[in-house]
């Protein structure tokens, strides 16, 4: 296994156009945005459909369906049909996205205690006020698992992106077998499992901040 | 034991799904079984990642088929880069290709200088070739990767040929394939023999829409289109003149492994190269890519035109 | 579309073919590899977490990466369709292995110890009772990593083994959208049917989780 190209440090150099730092940042950026909107579509709807009830069938089947999704077949649709740009890969990995938030984010308020549930009401909490201070807390556990995998997810395969043009860590894959250059694929392979190790413990920590002591055990 | 059922179960009903779908023809099954009635071995015929290498590829395989040679198509493998490997590991045993280009891939530090006539490419080409293959007689039909702009960008900077790239090139975008960044002609040649260093370089694709469409866009300013392709008259794009031949004479050619070759595929493939000229190539090509029919029937109607079938 | 199917229907079926061999073979492979796996995560706890951590970082390595460097270290041909193979196997092993053990972990220790006080020694308690109590979870994974393997096999197509991902790259480079309409579609389709062939045979192998 050849590591050259990895430990070059010209490839570090950030003002180098296709740098390791660029196409991480970039890579990010595309992480990033597709968690945060899919965030934003799935976790009200997954809110919804576990505080009523109301939908559950979509909420358990939405999982499967998305990942049935080919991700390279939607990107390459999104681009022949809107041209070369953001918002392709951001539909794309967005799509990839909500199914598992959705799905957790439902579990995670199925799994709670319902007697928790009727307690809270039983003290005169507003609908608005169980979910927000006790079925969301307590759903955050389930709910965060499915975050960690899906920013797992779409780690690895924002890399595709590189497939139609665009830009991320997956240039390193596909430049690299277009220029017959092995050392720059292993390169991009190395720093794809590197960001997608850093991230899950981030998000670990994360989780850990963002779960209140009473729900995870740790006083 | 009930696990065991399970177990069996659950496997015979995955193999039987796998099993349904594979009849027939196992997808893992070797490329050796032999054709006996034309004494032959099946020949798998594989292209480049673009619509033309892709045609000629079905148009070689039609042909052999014709002559009872049995195929095997692997299309679309990649660039030059990949394909030339996948060759040389036996996983494919031939492909259209473009005799200046694959010359200036296969010599050292490009093609060697002053040499750009048909003749003079393919003399230079079979000294280079690697080990195990041989090139066909090639056609009159050629394709050659071009510098290509707007008619507004020319107007803009008074571009006619390439040297007049040279003072505004560092304003400059260019998009080409990927494998663009690292080959003699891509900007490795444009950079030694023009002396050209663009402002930036965009990895699209070979020559096809993501290339013409971000052209037309104005995402890039300067674009590597194929001279066979149809958008050149029809968006009245500007081809800027090669003035030092980075692109030699390109036409097109079978590349073949030794061991596939014998007289019953070199005479249907040197059938196919007598009839290719660079119109009607560029003719059948724009039934592919502007009206988007089939590869498989294009190859067939141009097979029939000519009287190949 | 439909005029599109009509006019090549034999790369499609040809595409679906190839698609569906190398989709459902690495799941076979991968969930006979993934049981002993993920069994010696439970039998040796010690195990369990670099287990799940392994395959946590196995199944963040991108396909296209695996495609590409499985020849160089296998040793095979660079367009074979086992590198397919293989690479999705180890995706499979990686997302199964930890289902199972998490599976064998669900199991009640109370069944477990009732199953020994009848008799039932190591091996043929895990096979007649920990594994069929399991199985819910297992399966789960299964259908998991049947559907994301059916998903991922098209990304072969930008090293022209892609099953239906070949008719991606095809409408790609002439920026035509039937065959990448018709990939999708038949690619979901393929999905949702071994989806529910294993909910169906779930469904019969565990009778008593429909009570």
């Amino acid at each position: 296994m050849n590591l050259s190209y990895l430990l070059d440090p010209a490839h570090w150099d950030p003002s180098v156009s296709g740098s390791f730092p660029q196409l991480l940042l970039s890579h990010l950026w595309y992480v990033f945005l597709a968690l945060l909107i899919g965030t934003v579509i799935a976790l009200p709807i997954g809110l919804y459909i576990g505080h009523t009830g109301k939908g559950s069938f979509i909420a358990i089947n939405a999982g499967n369906a998305g990942r049935s999704l080919p991700t390279l077949g939607l990107l390459m649709l999104m681009v022949t049909l809107l041209g070369l740009g953001l918002l392709p890969v951001l539909i794309a990995l967005t799509v990839l996205v909500v199914p598992p938030i959705l799905t957790s984010t439902y579990a995670g308020m199925r799994t709670l205690d319902r007697r928790v549930v009727d307690a809270a009401k039983g003290m005169g909490m507003r609908p608005w006020q169980v979910l927000t201070r006790v079925e969301l807390p307590m759903a955050l556990p389930v709910l965060m698992g499915g975050f960690r995998s899906a920013a797992l997810q779409v780690v690895a395969t924002a890399t595709v992106a590189a497939a139609v043009g665009l830009g991320g860590l997956g240039r390193l894959l596909i430049d690299g077998l277009a220029v017959n250059d092995y050392s720059r694929v292993l390169a991009g392979a190395i720093v794809v499992a590197v960001l997608a190790v850093v991230l899950d413990l981030f998000l670990a920590l994360v989780q850990r901040w963002v779960v209140s002591p009473g729900v995870s055990g740790r006083f | 034991m009930r696990i065991r059922a399970i177990g069996a179960a659950l496997a015979g009903a995955l193999l039987l799904s796998v099993a349904a779908c594979g009849a027939g023809d196992d997808p893992l099954a070797s490329d050796s079984d032999s054709n006996a009635s034309a004494g032959t071995s099946a020949v798998t015929v594989g292209s480049a990642n673009f619509a033309e290498s892709e045609l000629l590829a079905e148009i070689y395989s039609q042909a052999l088929e014709a002559k009872g040679v049995q195929v095997k198509r692997q299309f679309n493998i990649g660039a030059r880069e990949l394909y030339l490997k996948a060759l040389q590991d036996g996983s494919i045993d031939l492909l259209p290709e473009y005799n200046g280009a694959l010359l200036s891939a296969l010599h050292q530090g490009g093609a060697p200088q002053g040499v750009s006539k048909p003749d003079d490419v393919l003399a230079e080409l079979k000294k280079v070739l690697p080990a195990g293959t041989e090139v066909l007689e090639q056609s009159a039909a050629e394709d050659k990767d071009t510098l290509t702009v707007t008619q507004e960008t020319a107007t803009k900077h008074n571009l006619k040929t390439i040297d007049d790239l040279k003072p505004v090139a560092g304003q400059l975008t260019i998009g080409a394939g990927p494998e663009w960044q690292e080959r003699y002609q891509g900007l490795k040649g444009l950079k030694e023999l023009y002396g050209i260093t663009f402002k930036e370089f965009k990895p699209l694709d070979a020559g096809g829409p993501l290339t013409l469409n971000a052209l037309l866009d104005g995402k890039i300013d300067v674009a590597n289109i194929f001279s066979t392709d149809s958008a050149i008259a029809t968006k009245k794009l500007v081809v800027l003149e090669d003035t030092k031949n980075l692109y030699l004479a390109e036409n097109i050619i079978p590349l073949i492994r030794t061991e596939a070759n014998n007289p019953t595929v070199s005479g249907a493939l040197n059938a196919v190269s007598a009839k290719l000229t660079t119109d009607n190539l560029t003719q059948y090509l724009a039934k592919v890519q502007v009206d988007k029919q089939d590869t498989a029937t294009v190859a067939k109607a141009f097979l029939s035109d000519n009287g190949l079938v | 579309m439909i005029q599109y199917l009509q006019n090549n229907s034999d790369t499609v079926l040809a595409a679906l073919r190839q698609h569906l061999y190398l989709a459902l073979v690495p799941v076979l492979l991968g969930f006979v590899i993934a049981l002993p796996v993920g069994y010696l995560g439970v039998r040796f706890p010690w195990l369990y977490h670099p287990l799940v951590n392994t395959c946590g970082v196995l199944y963040s390595i991108p396909s296209l990466a695996l495609f590409v460097f499985l020849p160089v270290v296998l040793g095979t041909k660079i367009l074979s369709p086992l590198n397919i193979v293989v690479a999705l196997t180890i995706y499979t092993v990686a997302l199964l292995a930890r289902t199972v053990a998490d599976g064998l972990r669900s199991v009640d220790k109370l069944v477990n110890e009732a199953a020994t006080a009848m008799g039932y020694r190591r091996l043929r308690r895990l096979v007649d009772v920990e594994l069929p109590v399991a199985l819910p979870v297992i399966l789960a994974g299964l259908r998991v990593a049947t559907v994301a393997n059916i998903s991922l096999v098209s990304v072969g197509a930008l090293i022209g083994i892609g099953g239906l991902g070949q008719l991606f790259t095809r409408g790609f480079q002439l920026f035509y959208v039937e065959p990448i309409v018709v990939g999708i579609v038949l690619s979901v389709l393929l999905a949702g049917v071994a989806d529910l062939v294993i909910v169906l045979v779930q469904r019969a192998v565990t009778p008593w989780a429909r009570a």
